[in-house]
Protein backbone atom coordinates (compact mmCIF):
# COMPACT_ATOMS: atom_id res chain seq x y z
CA UNK A 1 0.00 0.00 0.00
CA UNK A 2 2.91 2.32 0.76
CA UNK A 3 4.44 2.07 -2.50
CA UNK A 4 0.75 2.37 -4.91
CA UNK A 5 0.53 5.69 -3.30
CA UNK A 6 2.86 7.54 -4.36
CA UNK A 7 2.87 5.81 -8.16
CA UNK A 8 -0.91 6.92 -7.77
CA UNK A 9 -0.27 10.33 -6.61
CA UNK A 10 2.40 10.59 -9.87
CA UNK A 11 -0.41 9.45 -12.13
CA UNK A 12 -2.82 11.63 -10.99
CA UNK A 13 -0.31 14.57 -10.74
CA UNK A 14 0.33 13.69 -15.02
CA UNK A 15 -3.33 13.52 -15.77
CA UNK A 16 -3.79 16.34 -14.12
CA UNK A 17 -1.53 18.24 -15.73
CA UNK A 18 -2.53 17.02 -19.75
CA UNK A 19 -6.28 17.60 -18.46
CA UNK A 20 -4.85 21.27 -17.72
CA UNK A 21 -3.13 21.69 -21.25
CA UNK A 22 -6.36 20.34 -23.03
CA UNK A 23 -8.29 22.74 -20.90
CA UNK A 24 -6.21 25.62 -21.87
CA UNK A 25 -4.56 25.11 -25.11
CA UNK A 26 -6.82 22.30 -27.00
CA UNK A 27 -10.09 22.61 -26.30
CA UNK A 28 -12.08 25.29 -28.62
CA UNK A 29 -12.90 28.84 -27.56
CA UNK A 30 -16.50 29.42 -27.06
CA UNK A 31 -18.01 31.80 -29.23
CA UNK A 32 -19.44 34.28 -27.08
CA UNK A 33 -17.82 34.21 -23.70
CA UNK A 34 -14.30 33.28 -24.98
CA UNK A 35 -11.66 32.21 -22.52
CA UNK A 36 -13.52 32.92 -19.46
CA UNK A 37 -15.54 29.29 -20.26
CA UNK A 38 -12.33 27.65 -19.62
CA UNK A 39 -13.26 27.61 -15.75
CA UNK A 40 -15.94 25.13 -16.90
CA UNK A 41 -13.40 22.54 -17.07
CA UNK A 42 -12.85 23.28 -13.62
CA UNK A 43 -15.76 24.48 -12.04
CA UNK A 44 -17.97 21.61 -13.85
CA UNK A 45 -15.83 18.64 -12.46
CA UNK A 46 -15.40 19.92 -9.35
CA UNK A 47 -19.25 20.01 -8.74
CA UNK A 48 -19.26 16.62 -10.15
CA UNK A 49 -16.99 15.38 -7.78
CA UNK A 50 -18.28 16.67 -4.94
CA UNK A 51 -21.63 15.24 -5.77
CA UNK A 52 -20.21 11.61 -6.07
CA UNK A 53 -18.16 12.35 -2.42
CA UNK A 54 -21.58 13.51 -1.01
CA UNK A 55 -23.02 10.21 -2.12
CA UNK A 56 -20.54 8.04 -0.53
CA UNK A 57 -20.68 9.86 2.39
CA UNK A 58 -24.93 9.08 2.22
CA UNK A 59 -23.82 5.19 1.79
CA UNK A 60 -21.04 5.18 4.40
CA UNK A 61 -24.07 6.99 7.30
CA UNK A 62 -26.47 4.16 6.09
CA UNK A 63 -24.01 1.42 6.52
CA UNK A 64 -23.26 3.19 9.85
CA UNK A 65 -26.70 3.52 11.18
CA UNK A 66 -27.55 -0.44 10.15
CA UNK A 67 -24.26 -1.85 10.90
CA UNK A 68 -22.36 0.45 13.76
CA UNK A 69 -18.99 -0.04 11.71
CA UNK A 70 -16.54 2.29 12.54
CA UNK A 71 -14.56 1.85 8.95
CA UNK A 72 -18.19 3.01 7.84
CA UNK A 73 -17.90 6.01 9.82
CA UNK A 74 -14.60 6.87 9.57
CA UNK A 75 -15.29 6.84 5.08
CA UNK A 76 -18.48 9.42 6.03
CA UNK A 77 -16.42 11.93 7.75
CA UNK A 78 -13.76 11.73 5.05
CA UNK A 79 -16.08 12.04 1.99
CA UNK A 80 -17.77 14.86 3.68
CA UNK A 81 -14.51 16.59 4.51
CA UNK A 82 -13.05 15.92 1.14
CA UNK A 83 -16.39 16.77 -0.64
CA UNK A 84 -16.58 20.35 0.85
CA UNK A 85 -13.36 21.04 -0.42
CA UNK A 86 -15.08 20.54 -4.23
CA UNK A 87 -17.95 22.12 -3.37
CA UNK A 88 -15.36 25.25 -1.84
CA UNK A 89 -13.91 25.12 -5.26
CA UNK A 90 -17.54 25.40 -6.94
CA UNK A 91 -18.93 28.22 -4.97
CA UNK A 92 -15.36 30.00 -5.63
CA UNK A 93 -14.76 29.58 -9.48
CA UNK A 94 -18.38 30.38 -10.02
CA UNK A 95 -19.13 33.82 -9.30
CA UNK A 96 -15.28 34.21 -10.62
CA UNK A 97 -16.88 32.87 -13.71
CA UNK A 98 -20.55 34.61 -13.51
CA UNK A 99 -19.03 38.64 -13.21
CA UNK A 100 -17.71 39.07 -16.75
CA UNK A 101 -20.80 36.79 -18.05
CA UNK A 102 -23.44 37.97 -15.96
CA UNK A 103 -21.86 41.19 -14.69
CA UNK A 104 -22.62 40.36 -10.83
CA UNK A 105 -20.68 38.16 -9.19
CA UNK A 106 -23.80 36.49 -7.37
CA UNK A 107 -27.50 36.08 -7.45
CA UNK A 108 -30.25 33.90 -5.87
CA UNK A 109 -30.71 31.96 -8.30
CA UNK A 110 -31.98 28.23 -7.34
CA UNK A 111 -29.06 26.48 -8.42
CA UNK A 112 -26.53 28.95 -6.53
CA UNK A 113 -28.29 29.15 -3.46
CA UNK A 114 -29.21 25.50 -3.12
CA UNK A 115 -25.48 24.76 -3.86
CA UNK A 116 -24.74 27.21 -0.82
CA UNK A 117 -27.23 25.43 1.41
CA UNK A 118 -25.47 21.96 0.23
CA UNK A 119 -22.13 23.66 1.28
CA UNK A 120 -23.63 24.68 4.73
CA UNK A 121 -25.15 21.38 5.60
CA UNK A 122 -21.55 19.77 5.29
CA UNK A 123 -20.01 22.20 6.65
CA UNK A 124 -22.03 21.73 9.88
CA UNK A 125 -21.91 18.47 9.24
CA UNK A 126 -18.22 18.91 10.04
CA UNK A 127 -18.89 21.12 12.83
CA UNK A 128 -20.84 18.64 14.65
CA UNK A 129 -17.83 15.71 14.24
CA UNK A 130 -15.35 18.77 15.17
CA UNK A 131 -16.73 19.90 18.30
CA UNK A 132 -19.31 17.73 19.79
CA UNK A 133 -17.47 15.02 22.67
CA UNK A 134 -21.26 13.34 22.68
CA UNK A 135 -21.01 9.28 22.10
CA UNK A 136 -24.14 9.87 19.91
CA UNK A 137 -22.12 12.05 17.71
CA UNK A 138 -21.80 9.86 14.50
CA UNK A 139 -25.40 8.67 14.79
CA UNK A 140 -26.68 11.84 14.66
CA UNK A 141 -23.80 12.89 11.92
CA UNK A 142 -25.48 9.91 9.99
CA UNK A 143 -28.75 11.40 10.43
CA UNK A 144 -27.99 14.68 9.13
CA UNK A 145 -25.59 13.23 6.41
CA UNK A 146 -28.85 11.59 4.78
CA UNK A 147 -30.56 14.89 5.26
CA UNK A 148 -27.73 16.63 3.60
CA UNK A 149 -28.18 14.46 0.99
CA UNK A 150 -31.24 15.41 0.13
CA UNK A 151 -30.21 18.52 -1.42
CA UNK A 152 -27.77 16.92 -3.97
CA UNK A 153 -30.97 16.33 -6.06
CA UNK A 154 -32.10 19.45 -5.84
CA UNK A 155 -28.70 21.06 -7.14
CA UNK A 156 -28.72 18.91 -9.74
CA UNK A 157 -32.03 18.88 -10.91
CA UNK A 158 -33.16 22.67 -9.97
CA UNK A 159 -32.08 23.79 -13.23
CA UNK A 160 -33.90 21.04 -15.31
CA UNK A 161 -37.16 22.04 -13.74
CA UNK A 162 -37.13 25.85 -13.25
CA UNK A 163 -36.22 28.34 -14.87
CA UNK A 164 -32.77 29.82 -13.91
CA UNK A 165 -30.40 31.68 -14.46
CA UNK A 166 -27.52 29.31 -14.44
CA UNK A 167 -26.78 27.58 -17.71
CA UNK A 168 -28.80 24.30 -18.99
CA UNK A 169 -26.80 21.01 -18.18
CA UNK A 170 -24.26 19.85 -20.66
CA UNK A 171 -25.10 16.42 -20.46
CA UNK A 172 -28.75 15.84 -21.08
CA UNK A 173 -31.57 18.73 -19.81
CA UNK A 174 -31.80 21.16 -22.43
CA UNK A 175 -27.86 22.31 -22.95
CA UNK A 176 -25.60 21.22 -25.57
CA UNK A 177 -21.70 21.37 -25.59
CA UNK A 178 -19.32 20.81 -29.17
CA UNK A 179 -18.13 17.20 -28.44
CA UNK A 180 -14.34 18.23 -27.93
CA UNK A 181 -15.46 20.69 -25.22
CA UNK A 182 -17.16 16.89 -24.03
CA UNK A 183 -14.14 14.93 -24.28
CA UNK A 184 -12.18 18.03 -22.46
CA UNK A 185 -14.76 18.34 -19.70
CA UNK A 186 -14.38 14.25 -18.75
CA UNK A 187 -10.87 14.21 -19.32
CA UNK A 188 -10.45 16.86 -16.18
CA UNK A 189 -13.45 14.94 -14.36
CA UNK A 190 -11.05 12.10 -14.14
CA UNK A 191 -8.69 13.67 -13.45
CA UNK A 192 -10.29 15.83 -10.59
CA UNK A 193 -11.94 12.28 -9.23
CA UNK A 194 -8.54 10.63 -9.35
CA UNK A 195 -7.38 13.53 -7.31
CA UNK A 196 -10.63 13.28 -4.80
CA UNK A 197 -9.79 9.64 -4.59
CA UNK A 198 -6.07 10.30 -3.50
CA UNK A 199 -7.04 13.26 -1.30
CA UNK A 200 -9.80 10.54 0.70
CA UNK A 201 -6.96 7.63 0.83
CA UNK A 202 -4.57 10.29 2.63
CA UNK A 203 -7.00 11.83 4.83
CA UNK A 204 -9.04 8.26 5.60
CA UNK A 205 -5.55 7.03 6.80
CA UNK A 206 -5.29 10.39 8.97
CA UNK A 207 -8.66 9.66 10.65
CA UNK A 208 -7.41 5.96 11.54
CA UNK A 209 -4.38 7.88 12.85
CA UNK A 210 -6.32 10.00 15.05
CA UNK A 211 -8.90 7.61 16.29
CA UNK A 212 -5.83 5.23 17.44
CA UNK A 213 -4.23 8.55 19.23
CA UNK A 214 -7.60 9.03 21.18
CA UNK A 215 -8.25 5.60 22.20
CA UNK A 216 -4.55 5.12 23.72
CA UNK A 217 -4.44 8.71 25.22
CA UNK A 218 -8.04 7.60 26.98
CA UNK A 219 -5.94 4.25 27.79
CA UNK A 220 -3.38 5.96 28.83
CA UNK A 221 -5.53 8.15 31.44
CA UNK A 222 -7.54 5.19 32.72
CA UNK A 223 -4.62 3.27 33.15
CA UNK A 224 -2.74 6.36 35.08
CA UNK A 225 -6.10 5.96 37.44
CA UNK A 226 -5.76 2.48 37.46
CA UNK A 227 -2.51 2.27 39.48
CA UNK A 228 -4.32 5.32 42.09
CA UNK A 229 -7.13 2.68 42.54
CA UNK A 230 -6.38 -0.56 41.35
CA UNK A 231 -9.96 -2.13 41.53
CA UNK A 232 -10.84 -0.83 38.54
CA UNK A 233 -11.45 -2.74 35.34
CA UNK A 234 -9.17 -2.34 32.56
CA UNK A 235 -10.45 -0.57 29.29
CA UNK A 236 -12.54 -2.55 27.07
CA UNK A 237 -11.13 -1.42 23.40
CA UNK A 238 -14.30 -2.89 21.95
CA UNK A 239 -16.40 -0.44 24.14
CA UNK A 240 -15.70 2.58 21.56
CA UNK A 241 -18.41 2.67 18.72
CA UNK A 242 -15.88 5.46 17.35
CA UNK A 243 -12.79 4.01 18.14
CA UNK A 244 -10.75 1.14 15.50
CA UNK A 245 -12.10 -1.80 15.41
CA UNK B 1 -14.10 41.31 -22.87
CA UNK B 2 -10.83 40.93 -21.00
CA UNK B 3 -11.61 37.37 -19.38
CA UNK B 4 -8.14 36.16 -19.45
CA UNK B 5 -7.59 37.48 -15.57
CA UNK B 6 -10.72 35.83 -14.58
CA UNK B 7 -9.66 32.84 -15.75
CA UNK B 8 -6.44 32.55 -14.52
CA UNK B 9 -8.31 33.92 -10.95
CA UNK B 10 -10.26 30.78 -11.13
CA UNK B 11 -7.33 28.67 -11.95
CA UNK B 12 -5.23 30.18 -9.28
CA UNK B 13 -8.18 29.87 -6.66
CA UNK B 14 -8.95 26.55 -7.11
CA UNK B 15 -5.30 24.89 -6.55
CA UNK B 16 -4.95 27.58 -3.61
CA UNK B 17 -8.15 25.75 -2.03
CA UNK B 18 -6.78 22.30 -2.70
CA UNK B 19 -3.30 23.59 -1.31
CA UNK B 20 -4.63 24.84 1.63
CA UNK B 21 -6.58 21.43 2.72
CA UNK B 22 -3.49 19.70 1.85
CA UNK B 23 -1.27 22.15 3.98
CA UNK B 24 -3.77 21.60 6.98
CA UNK B 25 -3.57 17.55 6.57
CA UNK B 26 0.13 17.48 7.00
CA UNK B 27 -0.39 19.75 10.00
CA UNK B 28 -2.73 17.10 11.29
CA UNK B 29 -0.86 14.23 10.24
CA UNK B 30 2.81 15.84 12.16
CA UNK B 31 0.50 16.46 14.95
CA UNK B 32 -0.98 13.39 15.31
CA UNK B 33 2.83 11.57 14.89
CA UNK B 34 4.16 13.55 17.75
CA UNK B 35 1.09 12.89 19.92
CA UNK B 36 1.70 9.43 19.58
CA UNK B 37 5.19 9.28 20.22
CA UNK B 38 5.01 11.09 23.25
CA UNK B 39 2.51 8.38 24.27
CA UNK B 40 4.95 5.82 23.28
CA UNK B 41 7.27 7.28 25.72
CA UNK B 42 4.96 8.17 28.37
CA UNK B 43 4.74 11.89 27.49
CA UNK B 44 8.19 13.16 28.04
Amino acid sequence: MKRVFPILAVLTGLLLAYAFYEAIWVAPMERTMGDVQRIFYYHVPSAWTAFLLFFVNLIASVIYLIRKNAKADAVAVVSAEVGVVFCTVVLVTGPIWARPVWGIWWTWDLRLTTTLVLWLIYVSYLMLRRFSDSSQTPKLAAVLAIFGALDVPLVYFSIWFFRTQHPQPVIGGGGSIDPRMLHVLLINWLAFSCFAFLLSWARYRLEWLQREVEEAQALESLLGDGLAAPTRAPLDKTSSRTGPQ
Amino acid sequence: MNSIKFLYAAYIATWLIHALYLGTMVRRYSRLRQQKKNLGTGGK
